[in-house]
């Protein structure tokens, strides 16, 4: 650990040997918008919708009591036959679905999740000015792999209860110790003439299904 | 492997190699016309974008003046975490720290998140010294790989590509380092794409090893960010049991709340969108999610030198977003190996000399690798001035000495003494109008002759305007 520390201490050395006369930096003002949204939870939505199908996701609206069928036409429609199940995942969800589903213990390997054709997961949090689903790998999200590897993800929104406006809106409703992932649409490169394409490596469809009731 | 940037010419001798191929021209016009529009829609959507973009300038000015404090901060809470910090304090230091780390885990690969912080310290390079193959990930850095090639870009390194010549890439070097092209490739870009997700996702499956560097890290959390679009770096965060992060110390930010600034201004300037794609978070190790061992490499390499210096220490306020790189006409006809940088454009010009000093050629040419139009520091999303900076540098250039500097300084000390003295200004101003005709496009002479090597003379108009304001206004 000699060089190690030495090393530290030679880069912190620096920097404050480099800042020796710097005169002191103001205090951030924070005027920018807390929300560019009018609060209003309709015109919210309508924008998370508009969004999310912007960037190419899928976006259904559902009752909770109709979610189950929906879930079950979204997978046979895409053709999936296997689905990952995230642990804590609401047991009714896939009961409208004839998939085999795999329930994730922990255990399911990188190449087991490669074989499956979807995932179904909830999420913790949507941002509508984004189009964004954030997940926490919390209940019926799962481990961070789950919703990577199939190709196919659909991704439940509660909307009375997971919607916010805004990014300044989210940031305090999250977790930091938590491992979470931003999703805003299916994976996408524009590294190609800096066009977008949709479809890399992550999922290359995302469904959203926005629940009310 | 890819090839390395040390030794190259200086930026006039490499751009005016660069001007004169018409594809790269080509290539590099469309690419970034294209994503100067789209910026443009994404920023104005937000009407207090010159908040935020001021906010972000403050917490990165404010937490450059603490970066001590800071770093401290996030090396407690990444170690409370179940993380482990390094520090070093260059390249050849971060790139030994990460081959023993790669070492010890008993793997000959890993895969890579782009990163330009490896890029800088030439890691790849590093890695295949020890026996260490390095994969990179993300479409472009791909590109460049397999094409033996060097990034032009800071968001796109494949940029001066274009799709017919990334097919031929794909098709003729994909089999050497794993699967091979799929038959009949066009040259379409979701096929290309497609090409991509074949390849990698073998790798991606089997990877025990993956090495990233960061967009930002959060000291009071201990919270890393990468922010990407294709899902390569969820695959190198998520997948491997052991994860290397190499970051700049500048990137830090104090609190969890400064995200909601940054993300907004980043993905716009960048890539034109509401948000990215894929954006992961992740704070040490987490028990049965993502990597169970964490190594965060704090890195030096320049940086320290850069805070020293006053003008100059706001480029470390930089983000990496590329948008100056989009809007400025010096890259958008010299390309971006001309700066011999893993930072080209504007912002390279400006930081690529402050990390490295200006003891070559090449980086004691880039200050001089702009035209001072301003753009840049338009679509800077933390307001970094780099014409300010390109200015001072000169000024640090021309003290250091060198012929056509030396020449430099006294046409500067000619001029400051005419404009002092007005009446021996109208006495020329009125002879070089008069002998006009007589004027050379170019004119010669040592260290004269170099500047309008790559300029034409402007023309003298018929009359001096003092003249021509006289005679029109009495």
């Amino acid at each position: 650990m000699t060089s190690a520390s030495s090393a530290r201490d030679r880069v912190l050395g620096r920097v404050r040997r480099a800042l020796a006369d710097a005169p002191e930096a103001p205090e951030v003002t924070r005027d920018y918008l807390v929300s560019h949204t009018p609060d209003d939870p309709a015109t919210v939505l309508d924008l998370l919708h508009e969004n999310l199908a912007d960037y190419r996701a899928g976006v259904h609206r559902s009752t909770r009591q109709h979610l189950p069928a929906l879930i079950g036409e979204l997978l046979t429609g895409h053709g999936a036959r296997t689905v990952v199940v995230p642990p804590g995942l609401p047991g009714d969800w896939l009961a409208g679905s004839d998939a085999r589903l795999r329930h994730d213990d922990g255990h399911l390997t990188p190449a087991e999740l490669d074989s499956a054709d979807a995932v179904v997961t909830g999420c913790a949090l949507a941002v509508a000015e984004t189009g964004t689903v954030v997940l926490d790998a919390g209940p019926g999200q799962g481990r961070r792999a789950l919703t990577l590897i199939p190709d196919l993800h659909i991704c439940v929104v509660d909307v009375a209860g997971q919607v916010v406006a805004s990014l300044p809106q989210a940031l305090p409703r999250l977790d930091p110790t938590r491992p979470t992932t931003w999703i805003s649409g299916p994976s996408a490169t524009s590294d190609i003439e800096l066009d977008r394409v949709e479809g890399v490596h992550g999922p290359r469809t995302l469904e959203v299904v926005l629940v009310v009731e | 492997m890819s090839g390395t940037f040390i030794g190259m010419p200086s930026f006039p001798e490499a751009a005016r190699d660069a001007v004169r191929d018409t594809t790269l021209r080509g290539n590099l016009r469309h690419a970034t016309h294209t994503i100067r529009a789209k910026r443009a829609g994404a920023v104005a959507e937000l009407d207090d974008w010159a908040q935020l973009r001021e906010a972000g300038k403050q917490i990165k000015d404010r937490t450059l003046r603490h970066l001590d404090t800071h770093l401290e901060q996030v090396e407690r809470a990444v170690t409370a975490a179940g993380g482990t910090v390094h520090w070093a304090a260059d390249a050849d230091e971060a790139n030994r720290i990460v081959t023993d780390l790669v070492k010890a885990t008993g793997e000959t690969e890993v895969v890579k998140v782009k990163s330009m912080a490896t890029q800088e310290i030439g890691l790849n390079a590093a890695l295949e010294e020890a026996g260490i193959r390095a994969y990179e990930t993300d479409l472009a850095e791909l590109i460049v790989q397999l094409g033996d090639d060097l990034p032009s870009h800071i968001l796109v390194p494949a940029i001066h590509r274009n799709r017919g010549e990334i097919r031929d890439i794909f098709r003729d070097n994909m089999a050497d380092w794993g699967r091979p092209a799929p038959d009949g490739l066009t040259d379409r870009p979701a096929d290309l794409a497609e090409a991509a997700r074949l390849h990698l996702r073998e790798k991606f499956l089997r990877a025990k090893v993956g090495i990233s560097g960061a967009n930002f890290m959060v000291a009071e959390t201990g919270t890393l960010v990468v922010v990407e679009s294709e899902g390569n770096g969820r695959m190198c965060l998520t997948l491997p049991e052991t994860l290397i992060s190499v970051v700049g110390i500048e990137k830090v930010v104090p609190t969890w709340r400064d995200l909601e600034v940054f993300l907004q201004l980043l993905p716009r300037s960048s890539t034109a969108e509401r948000m990215n794609p894929y954006t992961t978070m992740w704070t040490g190790t987490t028990d049965g999610d993502g990597p169970r061992a964490f190594h965060l490499v704090l890195l030096d390499n320049g940086r320290t030198d850069t805070l020293a210096d006053e003008v100059g220490r706001q480029a470390l306020r930089c983000i990496r977003c590329s948008a100056c790189l989009n809007v400025c006409p010096v890259y958008e006809r010299a390309g971006g190996h001309a700066y011999g940088s893993a930072y080209p454009g504007p912002i390279g010009a400006i930081l690529t000399p402050q990390l490295r000093g200006t003891a070559t050629e090449l980086d004691a040419s880039l200050p001089y690798a702009s035209s001072l139009c301003g753009a840049c520091y338009e679509v800077c999303p933390v307001a970094i001035d780099i014409p300010e900076v390109l200015v001072h540098l000169r000024e640090k250039v021309a003290d250091q000495g060198g012929r056509g500097h030396r020449l430099e300084r006294a046409a500067m000390r000619a001029a400051t003494w005419l404009l002092d003295h007005p009446a021996a200004l109208t006495a020329g101003e009125r002879l070089a109008s008069r002998t006009r005709k007589l004027h050379p496009r170019r004119l010669p002479g040592p260290g004269v002759r170099e500047w309008t090597n790559s300029r034409d003379l402007p023309e003298l108009p018929a009359e001096p305007f003092r003249d021509w304001w006289k005679k029109n206004h009495e």
